[in-house]
């Protein structure tokens, strides 16, 4: 009995911080399914820093089909999975990348965005971020492949909130992969980016 | 006694003692202990009058009638309000009838300091911006979409009133002035 009165008590103020705390933009208002407060990572990294990043090919939100080793000997590349469209965080991430835009290319670098949403969803949902400049990949079929191959495939079929930094040579340089409930913030991607720029 | 009745009293008042605004402050409400850090650059401080170094409340600023954009980097409407909302605190700068008695600020929250430097830069704000890395301001703000613009006037001992509240962009800074100076009763 006493055990359920606290269980009563922690679900109390699991519902208090399940609360939305993400400074979301009025972009999305009324648009995003709140998914509550998730279990940070649910997945197991299958791929490790120092290692050749897995190869793929993904269709994008802009119609062409993006390979990753086509960016091999001329820019760096950072992967930003994130969860899935229309959710928290998530659609609050790319547009600040959007401003940060010449941070990448000063440090010779490009971004794919990738999420398991297919294209006509991440066609519509990327439109009320305004100007996207990077592609956006779906990894929607065979669900979340890639996702899987780089062992950041959770247990519901969504995806990490998680970057990838992979050098010119194809190696990967830096894993992140964070609280799932957490935006990164970009003092971590600046210091990754110019610690990869730099490198021999 | 110690049931799981008396338990959840106990959760109960717990939750509701708990610094968090169900809603967003509004008009009306007293403005909630927020403390800021910075700014670093002398020229702001001296635009907000603070008398000593260290964190700060909203009420040491030196004015009648503090108007606050809390604001995200990541939010697009934000990035797409930035050049008007530079434009609001050239008017404020440039109105003499508004002087020292209105004075703006800008709090991005989630951010890091870095994030708002790089807003700063990006959109050349000049005026001050603090970081509220952890949510602690957006959450005693009870947790507020963003844009979301405040006019908060101020009186004595440090008494300071939510009297305007607005989510979203505005239109026209001048006349965006004259509706917070309105609620504020000022003219």
């Amino acid at each position: 009995m006493k055990s359920k009165g606290w269980l009563l008590i922690a679900a109390l103020f699991g519902i208090t911080a399940a609360a939305p705390a993400l400074g979301e933009s009025l972009a999305f208002k009324e648009q995003i399914y709140d998914v509550g407060h998730l279990k940070p990572v649910d997945s197991v990294l299958k791929v490790a820093e120092g290692e050749l990043a897995p190869d793929f090919t993904l269709p994008s939100v802009g119609g062409e089909k993006i390979t990753l080793s086509g960016y091999r000997g001329s820019k760096h590349v950072m992967l930003s999975f994130v969860p899935a469209a229309w959710t928290p965080v998530c659609s609050d991430q790319w547009p600040g990348y959007t401003i940060a835009r010449p941070l990448f290319e000063q440090n010779d670098a490009v971004i794919l965005g990738i999420t398991v949403d297919n294209v006509p969803t991440l066609f519509a949902w990327t439109r009320q971020m305004g100007d996207i400049w990077f592609p956006v990949l779906s990894d929607f079929w065979p669900h979340g492949q890639v996702a899987d191959r780089y062992g950041v495939l959770r247990g519901d079929g969504t995806a990490e909130r998680a970057l990838i930094f992979i050098d010119k040579s194809g190696k990967i340089r830096k894993i992140h992969v964070g609280d799932i409930n957490e935006r990164p913030k970009l003092d971590l991607i600046v210091a990754a980016l110019k610690e990869m720029n730099a490198a021999p | 006694m110690r049931g799981p009745l008396f338990m959840l009293i106990v959760a109960s008042v717990l939750l509701v003692s708990m610094p968090v605004h169900a809603e967003p402050v509004g008009a009306g409400d007293p403005l909630p202990a927020i403390s800021l850090t910075g700014p670093e650059v002398e020229a702001q401080r001296t635009y907000l009058g603070l008398k000593k170094d260290g964190p700060f409340n909203p009420a040491d600023i030196s004015a009648e009638l503090v108007i606050v954009e809390i604001f995200s980097m990541y939010c697009p409407h934000c990035q797409r309000e930035a050049p008007k909302v530079n434009q609001l605190y050239q008017l404020l700068l440039d109105t003499p009838r508004l002087g020292n008695r209105v004075k703006l600020i800008g709090i991005g929250v989630g951010n890091s300091p870095m994030e708002v430097d790089f807003f700063r830069d990006t959109y050349e704000v000049r005026f001050p911006l603090f970081p509220d890395g952890d949510f602690a301001i957006h959450k005693a703000l009870g947790e507020p979409r963003t844009p979301y613009f405040m006019g908060i006037k101020l009186g004595p001992g440090g008494k300071a009133d939510v009297v305007y509240a607005k989510l979203g962009e505005f239109a026209d800074p001048a006349r965006f002035v004259d509706e917070v100076m309105a609620k504020a009763g000022m003219k």
